[in-house]
C-alpha cells in the first residue's frame, strides 16, 4: 500500500499535470483574474459482470477533465473541459472571465485565508496500485465465483442479476493562486452478488458486496455470495405489516442513511440558508445521550479520506454531535464566512461548480450491545433492512420512507415484511435513538452501527 | 443557423471539427469486430453546458463547460464489451475499439456493411441554443424575474433560490449494420426553491420546468413568474399543513407530475432488459390484465419539445409511441437493440445512455396515461375520505418484487367530497403489478409534467417526462404519522 499523499517514482506527476494546473492558474491571473483555482481529475475503471455463469459485460476505460474557477474581486465563475490542449484551456479561462463579469459581488466569496491552506501529512493508506492491475480475466473470475456461491446456496435461488467485479483508481490535482498545489490518488475495488430467489411465484432480490482500496483486503467472493444468498432468502414470503407505532431497528446498512441526513442537516449550506431543522441549534441537545457523531477526514484507510479538501484546506477530525449535543457544523470557506465561523476542511469539489460541502468519513460511535441483544429486548417491532425512496425533508425534519425487513415478535425476527412505510420526524427520531449497537463497520465513507428508534409510525395494512 | 439545418448538420459537425470521414468510422468498427463480435457501434458525443444560480438575490454561481468523447460497444450474443475515450485522436479511438473487442474471442467474421446516413425526420426540437453574451444576459434576466416574483408573492417567503441550466449535445452514431445517424439535442430547465417562515414554522416549496426548448419557452409558455408562484405557493400552503394520516386509504392523484406513479409502478418493470432476464415482477405478463380496463399507458418519445423526447435514441433508432398497457392489458416492453435481438422483438427507440462513457440500455422517454371520461371535480366529490396528492418529489421501485414508492410534497385531505386541510409530505407505497387494477376513475384532464424529470438506473441518469390525468386509486398505503 502506498500513501496517497506523497509522490513516488511509480505514480508521481511525471506527466506534468500538476505543473499544468499551476500554469493554468498563472495564465488566468495573467488574463485578469484576481484569484484562480484549477482542479483536475484523472481516473481508470474496469468492471466485469457475470450472469448465470456467462460473462455479460466488460467495461474498461479511463479519462480526465479539468475545471477552472476565476475571481474578479468578489465575483466568480467556473468552466470545465475534457480537452487539455492549451488553446482549449485558454478559451475556457476566457469564458470563465467573461461570465464572471455578469456574476454578483458576493461579500462571502473568495479563496481560503493563506494560513488555512495545508494538507494532512500522515499515511492515509487509500491507494494501492494493485487495484488497477487486476486484469479482466481475474475480475471475471471473482465475479463468477461470487455469483456461483450465491446460487449454490439454495435451490430457490434460480435467477440472478449477476456477480460483478469493479476496480478503479482516481487522481485528484488542485492548485490555486495562493500557491497551493497538491495531488493524491485513491483506489477502490469491489465484488458484489445480486441473486434472485423464487417461491410460490413471487420473486425477491437482495445483494451483498465487499469493498477495499487494495484487492488483497477484499472478502472472498464465496463469502459475498453466501451472505447475498442469506439476505435474499430471508425476504421470501414477505407480507404487509399492520399499521402501528412500534420500536424500529435500523440495520447497520440502513442506519448509514441516517448519517447522510444528519450530514445534510449540519452542512453549512443548509445552515446559512436556514434550510435545516438543526439550524441555530449549536450547543443544544438535539439527540439522545448515546449519540456521538464524528467526521474523521483523514481516517487511515477511510473510503472518504483525503489529505486536503476541495479548497486546499487540510482535512481534519470534527466532532459533530457529542453525547447528543450539537458541537459543530461542517463547513467550507464560503459557508463559514456566511456564519461568521472558520472552515472545518469540508469543501467538496466537482469540476463545474463552486466548492460545496461534503463529509470525509462520517460515523456514529458504536455502543456495547450486539444487534441480537438489541432485538431481544423488543416485544414487538420492525427490523428494517432496506429503505426505498427519498421522503425526507431536511427543512422540517419530516421523514417518511418505503421499507422492507423483518417483523419482531418477542425479541425474535419472526417473518419478513414489505410494502410498508416508516415515518416520523428527524427532530424526534434523533432524540429517540434509545440503543446503539456495537457493530460499526465502514463499507463506504459513512457508517453507523445498528440503531433502535422509538416512536415511529409503521404504515402497512 | 436555422434549427432544421443544425439538426441535419450534426454529422458534419464531427466530420469537420475532428477531421473524420466515413472511412475512418468503418475502420474503427472493423477494429471493434476484429475478435469475432456480432455487432459494434460508436457513439460520438460533444456536450456543451451552461448554468446560473441566484440566491439571496445575488448571481452567486455561473458556469460553462464542454465534454467530448466516444464510446465503443461490441456485442457478442448477450455479452457486451465497452470502452470509451475522451480523446478523439484516431489512435485513441482504435485502442478503445480493440479493448471493447475483447468481449468476443475468435476470428473476425462480421462484415461491415457500408455506412449510410439514416434519413432524419423533421426535428422534434427546432430550436437553437448559442453560447453568446446576449443569451447569457437573457438567461440572467429570467433568473432575476423569478427571484423578484417569488419574493413578492408573500412577506413570509424568506429564501429564494433560482437555477437555470441548459445543454446541447451533438451526437453521431455509426454501427456495423450500416447505421449512421446524427442529432442535435438541446435541453433547458429552470427551477425555483422557496423557504417560507411563520414564527417557528419553516416550510419549503419547489417548482421547475423546461424541455428541449430555447429561451423563448420561458418568455412565452412557462414564465419565471409562473414558476416562482408555484414554488412560493407550495411553501406557504405547507405552513398550515398538519400530520398526514397513515395506513391504507383512497388516493386521488392530481394531473401532471403525479404521473411519476406510472414511471415507478409499471414503467421500470416494463423495460425489456429485466424481462429478457426474467427478473421483473412483470416478466411473462404480456397479454394479461395488469390494470383496470379504463387504463391505457404509453411511452412516447415523439412529443415535440418535451424533456423525454428524442428524434432518435442513443443507438440511432427512431423513437416512437409504444403502447405499454391498453385498456388494462399489458401490451409490450420498451426495447433497446440487445434485448430486442435476444427476444426477437422490434426496436422501440428506447435505447438510451447518460453519456459516451455509458452503455445504452432500455429507458423510458415520456410515459403517460391517456385521458378517461370523468370530470376531475366529480372524482373528488365522490370520495368520502382520502388523500388528494398534487405534487411529488421522487420515487423508487424494486423491479423484482414490484414494490414502489413515490413521495408527495403537496397533498390535502379529502373529507366528504371536499378538499380540506393541507398535510405534510408523505411517501406512498404500493405493488406495481396490481396498483393500477385499483384505479376506479380516470379524469378527462391529461396533463404532462412541466419538464423536470430525471431518471436514474444502474447509476445512469437521463431526462424523462411523465403525465397523468386525475385518477382515483381505491386503496394505497400512505406513510403518514397520524393515527
Amino acid at each position: 500500500m502506498t500513501d496517497g499523499n506523497h509522490k513516488d517514482a511509480a505514480h508521481g506527476d511525471s506527466d506534468g499535470l500538476l505543473e499544468l494546473a499551476q500554469r493554468i492558474v498563472a495564465e488566468a491571473q495573467r488574463r485578469g483574474a484576481s484569484g484562480a483555482e484549477c482542479v483536475m481529475r484523472e481516473g481508470r475503471e474496469l468492471s466485469a459482470t457475470v450472469r448465470l455463469a456467462e460473462v455479460e459485460q466488460l467495461k474498461q476505460a479511463g479519462g480526465k477533465s479539468l475545471g477552472i474557477r476565476v475571481f474578479l474581486g468578489q465575483r466568480s465563475a467556473s468552466t470545465y473541459t475534457s480537452d487539455f490542449s492549451w488553446p482549449a484551456v485558454t478559451q475556457m479561462i476566457d469564458s470563465a472571465l467573461g461570465i464572471a463579469r455578469i456574476a454578483s459581488e458576493d461579500p462571502a466569496a473568495g479563496l481560503p485565508q493563506p494560513e488555512e491552506l495545508g494538507r494532512w501529512e500522515g499515511d492515509l493508506g487509500i491507494y494501492s496500485p494493485a487495484a488497477a492491475r487486476v486484469d479482466t480475466d481475474a475480475g471475471v473470475d471473482l465475479a463468477r465465483r461470487a455469483e456461483a456461491a450465491a446460487l449454490a446456496a439454495d435451490p430457490r435461488l434460480r435467477n440472478s442479476e449477476g456477480g460483478s467485479f469493479e476496480a478503479g483508481e482516481g487522481r485528484r490535482i488542485f492548485a490555486n493562486s495562493l500557491g497551493f498545489a497538491g495531488e493524491y490518488r485513491r483506489s477502490s475495488c469491489s465484488i458484489a452478488a445480486v441473486p434472485i430467489a423464487e417461491e410460490d411465484g413471487k420473486m425477491q432480490r437482495d445483494y451483498w458486496y465487499t469493498v477495499a482500496h487494495d484487492p488483497a483486503r477484499l472478502d472472498s467472493p464465496e463469502e459475498v455470495g453466501r451472505i447475498a444468498a442469506q439476505r435474499t432468502l430471508r425476504r421470501l414470503g414477505a407480507r404487509k405489516a399492520p399499521t402501528a407505532r412500534v420500536p424500529v431497528v435500523f440495520d447497520s446498512l440502513v442506519a448509514r442513511s441516517l448519517l447522510d441526513q444528519i450530514f445534510t442537516a449540519v452542512s453549512g449550506e443548509s445552515i446559512y440558508r436556514g434550510a435545516s431543522f438543526l439550524a441555530g441549534k449549536l450547543g443544544e441537545l438535539v439527540a439522545a445521550s448515546g449519540v456521538t457523531v464524528v467526521d474523521d477526514g483523514p481516517r487511515p484507510g477511510g473510503f472518504g479520506s483525503a489529505p486536503f479538501d476541495g479548497e486546499g484546506v487540510a482535512k481534519r477530525r470534527t466532532v459533530v454531535l457529542q453525547n447528543g449535543r450539537l458541537e459543530s457544523y461542517l463547513l467550507n470557506c464560503y459557508t463559514a464566512r456566511k456564519l461568521g465561523l472558520r472552515t472545518t476542511g469540508n469543501a467538496s469539489r466537482g469540476l463545474a461548480d463552486a466548492p460545496g460541502v461534503g463529509y470525509g468519513n462520517l460515523y456514529l460511535e458504536p455502543g456495547t450491545q450486539t444487534p441480537e441483544e438489541l432485538i431481544a429486548g423488543i416485544p414487538q417491532g420492525l427490523f428494517v433492512t432496506e429503505f426505498i425512496g427519498s421522503g425526507v425533508n431536511i427543512v422540517t425534519g419530516d421523514y417518511s420512507r418505503g421499507a422492507s425487513g423483518m417483523w419482531i415478535e418477542n425479541g425474535q425476527l419472526a417473518y419478513p415484511v414489505e410494502e410498508i412505510t416508516v415515518a416520523g420526524n428527524l427532530k424526534d427520531m434523533l432524540k429517540q435513538i434509545v440503543a446503539v449497537g456495537n457493530d460499526l463497520k465502514f463499507r463506504s465513507a459513512a457508517a453507523a452501527p445498528t440503531l433502535v428508534i422509538e416512536g415511529m409510525t409503521v404504515a402497512g395494512r | 443557423m436555422p434549427a432544421e439545418s443544425l439538426h441535419r448538420d450534426a454529422r458534419r459537425f464531427f466530420f469537420e471539427r475532428y477531421g473524420m470521414t466515413s472511412a475512418d468510422l468503418e475502420r474503427y468498427l472493423a477494429a471493434a469486430l476484429d475478435r469475432g463480435g456480432d455487432f459494434a457501434d460508436l457513439y460520438f458525443e460533444y456536450q456543451s453546458t451552461s448554468s446560473l444560480l441566484m440566491e439571496e438575490s445575488l448571481l452567486k454561481s455561473a458556469n460553462q463547460g464542454i465534454s467530448v468523447g466516444v464510446g465503443v460497444r461490441v456485442l457478442a450474443g448477450e455479452r457486451t464489451g465497452y470502452a470509451y475515450s475522451d480523446d478523439l485522436a484516431p489512435e485513441k479511438i482504435l485502442r478503445a475499439a480493440e479493448t471493447a473487442a475483447h468481449i468476443a474471442s475468435g476470428p473476425a467474421r462480421t462484415h461491415i456493411v457500408g455506412l449510410r446516413e439514416v434519413p432524419s425526420r423533421a426535428t422534434l426540437y427546432p430550436v437553437v441554443m448559442a453560447p453568446t453574451d446576449a443569451e447569457l444576459m437573457a438567461k440572467l434576466a429570467l433568473v432575476e424575474r423569478a427571484d423578484r416574483a417569488a419574493r413578492a408573492y408573500d412577506p413570509r417567503i424568506e429564501q429564494v433560490r433560482v437555477s437555470y441550466a441548459d445543454e446541447v449535445k451533438w451526437v453521431l452514431i455509426a454501427a456495423s449494420d450500416g447505421t449512421e445517424a446524427a442529432d442535435y439535442q438541446p435541453l433547458a430547465r429552470m427551477g425555483v426553491f422557496c423557504l417560507a417562515r411563520d414564527g417557528a414554522s419553516v416550510q419549503r416549496g419547489n417548482s421547475g420546468g423546461g424541455g428541449r426548448v430555447d429561451l423563448s419557452f420561458f418568455e412565452q409558455r412557462l414564465t419565471p413568474e409562473e414558476l416562482a408562484g408555484q414554488a412560493a405557493r407550495e411553501a406557504i400552503q405547507q405552513l398550515q399543513a398538519r400530520e398526514c394520516p397513515a395506513g391504507e386509504m383512497t388516493v386521488v392523484l392530481g394531473p401532471g407530475w403525479p404521473g411519476v406513479l406510472l414511471h415507478e409502478a409499471i414503467g421500470h418493470g416494463l423495460e425489456a432488459d429485466f424481462n429478457r432476464k426474467k427478473t421483473s415482477a412483470f416478466s411473462g405478463l404480456v397479454g394479461q390484465r395488469v390494470a383496470s380496463p379504463i387504463c391505457t399507458v404509453v411511452d412516447d418519445g415523439t412529443l415535440p419539445g418535451r424533456r423525454g423526447s428524442l428524434n432518435m435514441d442513443d443507438e440511432g433508432a427512431p423513437t416512437q409511441c409504444t403502447a405499454l398497457i391498453e385498456n388494462g392489458v399489458l401490451r409490450g416492453y420498451m426495447q433497446d437493440r440487445l434485448s430486442a435481438g435476444v427476444m426477437g422483438a422490434h426496436a422501440t427507440g428506447n435505447g438510451r445512455r447518460q453519456s459516451y462513457a455509458h452503455m445504452p440500455m432500455p429507458r423510458m422517454t415520456n410515459t403517460y396515461m391517456l385521458p378517461g371520461e370523468d370530470d376531475p371535480q366529480e372524482i373528488l366529490r365522490g370520495v368520502k375520505k382520502g388523500l388528494y396528492a398534487v405534487n411529488f418529489g421522487g420515487g423508487q421501485v424494486d423491479i423484482t418484487n414490484g414494490k414502489f414508492v413515490f413521495s408527495a410534497s403537496e397533498s390535502y385531505l379529502i373529507e366528504d367530497g371536499k378538499i380540506t386541510a393541507p398535510v405534510r409530505g408523505a411517501t406512498l407505497i404500493g405493488n406495481g403489478p396490481d396498483v393500477l387494477t385499483r384505479v376506479s376513475r380516470v379524469g378527462n384532464d391529461l396533463k404532462l409534467d412541466q419538464g423536470i424529470g430525471m431518471c436514474g438506473k444502474e447509476g445512469q441518469w437521463v431526462p424523462v417526462g411523465v403525465g397523468i390525468p386525475t385518477v382515483q386509486i381505491d386503496r394505497l398505503t400512505v406513510g403518514g404519522t397520524a393515527g
